[in-house]
Formats: C-alpha cells, structure tokens, sequence
C-alpha cells in the first residue's frame, strides 16, 4: 500500500483532534450552577410573594417555553397579560416582568446556560438588566 | 411531569382531530402542571377597528416642529444612528412633495408645499405588498390595521423592503447596539440581519398610550391618531373637513396615512 504512513499519520491527528474536548477537560470539574434568587427587588417582596409567575419546578425546566408562549402571545395575538394558575397577573414581557426581579443575569440566567452551553439569543436584542454589584 | 409515548400520541391525536395546531398540542402537555393559565389583552390598551394617521402638513413650520417628532419615535424605539445615509434606520422621517407624491408635483406649485418636507413614515396599508412577500410572516398585519413586524422571525431576506413602495423599511447592515446614544430599556433593540419599520406603536397602544410621535406633538395635532371605522374619530372629523391625499394611491396599497395639504382648522 501506498502512504501508509501518511494515512496513519492522519488518522492520529484526526483521533487526537476529535477526542481534545474530552481530555482537555478531564480533572476540571465545572461546578454546579447555582443560580442566585437574591435580587433586591425580589428581597422587597413580602416573604409570601416571593415567588415566580409559576412553580419553581416547572419553571427551571419549562421557562423556555413559556417565554416562547409569551413572545407569540404577545407580538402575534396582541395579548400581553398573564393570569397564572394561581390567579396572579402579570404583564409579559422578558425585559420589563421577568428581568425586573431577576436582575442579576450573570448570576441567574447565565450560570446554567453557561453550564449547559447554551446561548440563548434573547440578549442580542433584549436589553439585559444593568448588573448592581453581583 | 413526565408523560409516557402513549399519553403524547393520544393528545397529538386529538388535537389533530380536533384541528387545532402545534401551540395547543404544548399547552395540552402542560395542562396538568398549569392548569388554568390564561392570557388576555391588558384592560388598559387602546383599541380600534382600523388605525389611521393624519398628518396636518402646514403644523410643520420650523425645523424643530420635525425633529422632536422624529426624535421621540427614534429615541423610545431605540433606532440607530449611523451617522451615514448608506446604513441609515429610519422609522419616521422627511422627504421633498416630489418624492413622497411623484407625479402629483408640478412646476407652477405653490411654493410652501413644494419645498416643504413632508413627514413620512410607514402607512400600514390595508393591502400591504410587504405582508404579501414575507416568507416567514415576520411582517403580518393585525386585525386592528397595525402592520407588525415580529423580529424574532425575520430572516433579513430584504423581500418586504423590495415590495414596499414607499421605502419604509430599513435593514440593519450592522450591528445596532453601540450606535444608540441612550437605550429605552423598556423596549429591545435589534440585531444585525433584521429589517425594522415604525410599528405605530403597538407597545404603547398596549399600555393606553397614543404613539409617541403624536404625542410629541399634541400641542399643535400636527399627527392626529385615530379609528378609522369610527365616524366620530378625529381621525374621520379631520378626513372629512380637509382635502386630504395618500402616497402613491394608484398603486392600490390603500395607506392608512393621510395628509392635509391645504391646512385646515380642525386638525
Ligand atoms: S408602507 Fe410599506 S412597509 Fe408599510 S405597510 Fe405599506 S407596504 Fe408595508
Ligand atoms: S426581511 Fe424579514 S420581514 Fe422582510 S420579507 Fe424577509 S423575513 Fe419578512
Ligand atoms: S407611530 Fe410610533 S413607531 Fe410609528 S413613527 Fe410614530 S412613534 Fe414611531
């Protein structure tokens, strides 16, 4: 066979360029995103109020489609308020509702996308909520 | 919530047979979480069965009668400046008669009209070619008259601005971020790629607000927002005192933006 060498030669490059991701990050183990609840605009919240537009459960996990629902609902149908399941009304609208209480974007939204290295686009036209201290 | 393959099919079945699309097929997979979420208009938002503008041509006298209008739409809806006509994002603006109505000008015109600048802005026509060409229905027109542009949908194939004659859309060549002075953080800028439009206010209609333009010049009703449908509308008293024409009728688009040319008391 011709080249053989050149072929082995490459195929060992290919391997070590394709497996680099897995053992340049062996040992580095990346922490586990906590994000943080402690804004001051939801401190000032009244203890029993202190709560998203649902359950926390639902929304670690469904936010996206929910915020997905809300940018329909509202550019396409006109309708931009939301009564929640447990009757409270909220205004939708990622920049003005949801980051108003979570103001603290580095510390809430982007320790778990960054975990999970997702980026969301949101932010390329939403304005992100000026960060006060951490 | 975890549902098993059996239980998906079985709602996908039955909202297929019942006809209703892929949204409600999610909020069927939810429904046992969110049981009874709902979403309406906000009480307070400004409602018609048609918008319309009137734009009161002689109210515009000095160059600041343009600018704080052009100023309070730009400013608000966090447009760019570039700084450069080849970039340029225009939401409302001025052009000459000879532009804004070709082929209405003639050379012994009067003189005020024929070198006034004449605020433009897009006329969310009834029969808008933009709509038509959209292949992503990124711009779409809403009952009420509003043509809306959904940024999350546009793709930036530039076919809407090709279709509109009136040149009302703008594309974002770069990106737009750092060429604002002051962000309205109540309101998202846009991204490179996107075509944007004067939205006649849709997020302040919302809110019970008039559009920003008109209001900035509520002093002198130089802009009149109103329903169109509605005879007793100020829009309908102004259209129906005052000799009023339309950009570039002839073409069919039926524009939702009027103008006084002769000036009048009503407005
Ligand atoms: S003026 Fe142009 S952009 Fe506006 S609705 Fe008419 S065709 Fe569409
Ligand atoms: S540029 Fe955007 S709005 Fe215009 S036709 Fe293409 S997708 Fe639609
Ligand atoms: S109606 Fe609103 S978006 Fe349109 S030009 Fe006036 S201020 Fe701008």
């Amino acid at each position: 066979m011709y080249d053989t060498g050149k072929i082995i030669t490459g195929l060992i490059i290919f391997v070590i360029l394709v497996t680099f991701p897995f053992y340049n990050n062996i040992g580095k183990a990346i922490s586990k995103p906590e994000p943080k609840l402690d804004t001051p605009e939801i401190q000032k919240l009244p203890e029993k109020e202190r709560r998203c537009v649902e359950p926390k459960a639902f929304m670690r996990t469904e936010h996206m489609k929910l915020l997905n629902e809300w940018r329909d609902s509202v550019v396409r149908d006109g309708n931009r308020m939301y009564v929640s399941t447990d009757r409270k009304k909220f205004v939708m609208s990622l920049q003005n509702t949801c980051m108003n209480c979570h103001s603290n974007k580095k510390n809430f939204c982007d320790q778990c996308h960054n975990y999970v290295a997702v980026k969301p686009y949101c932010w390329d036209c939403h304005i992100a909520p000026k960060e006060k201290g951490t | 919530m975890s549902i098993n393959r059996r239980q998906f099919l079985k709602i996908a079945g039955i909202s297929t047979i019942v006809g209703l699309g892929g949204t409600t097929t999610i909020k069927a997979l939810w429904r046992d979480e969110l049981e009874a979420s709902q979403v309406s208009p906000s009480p307070e938002a400004l409602v018609a069965k048609r918008w319309a503008m009137v734009v009161d041509v002689s109210k515009f006298k000095i160059d600041n009668d343009y600018k704080r209008v052009i100023d309070a739409c730009h400013r608000i809806h966090n447009v760019p400046d570039f700084g450069n006509p080849k970039d340029e994002v225009k939401w409302i603006w001025t052009d000459t008669f000879s532009h804004a109505f070709p082929g209405q000008e003639h050379e012994y015109m009067e003189g005020g009209i024929k070198h006034k600048p004449f605020m433009i802005l897009c006329n969310h026509c009834d029969n808008p070619p933009c709509v038509r060409v959209c292949p992503t229905k990124a711009t779409f027109k809403r009952e009420d008259g509003i043509v809306m542009m959904d940024f999350h949908r546009c793709i930036g194939c530039r076919f809407c601005m090709a279709a509109c004659p009136f040149g009302a859309r703008s594309f974002n060549w770069r990106d737009p971020r750092p060429f604002i002075k002051e962000e309205n953080k109540e309101f998202p800028t846009r991204t490179i790629g996107v075509v944007e439009k004067c939205n006649f206010c849709y997020e302040r209609l919302a809110k019970g607000l008039i559009p920003a333009c008109v209001e900035a010049c509520k002093d002198n009703k130089a802009l009149v927002f109103g329903d169109l449908k509605d005879p007793n509308s100020e829009v309908r008293k102004i259209l129906s005192s005052c000799y009023t024409i339309r950009r570039k009728s002839e073409l069919g688009t039926q524009p939702s933006v009027f103008y006084v040319i002769g000036g009048s008391n009503n407005a």
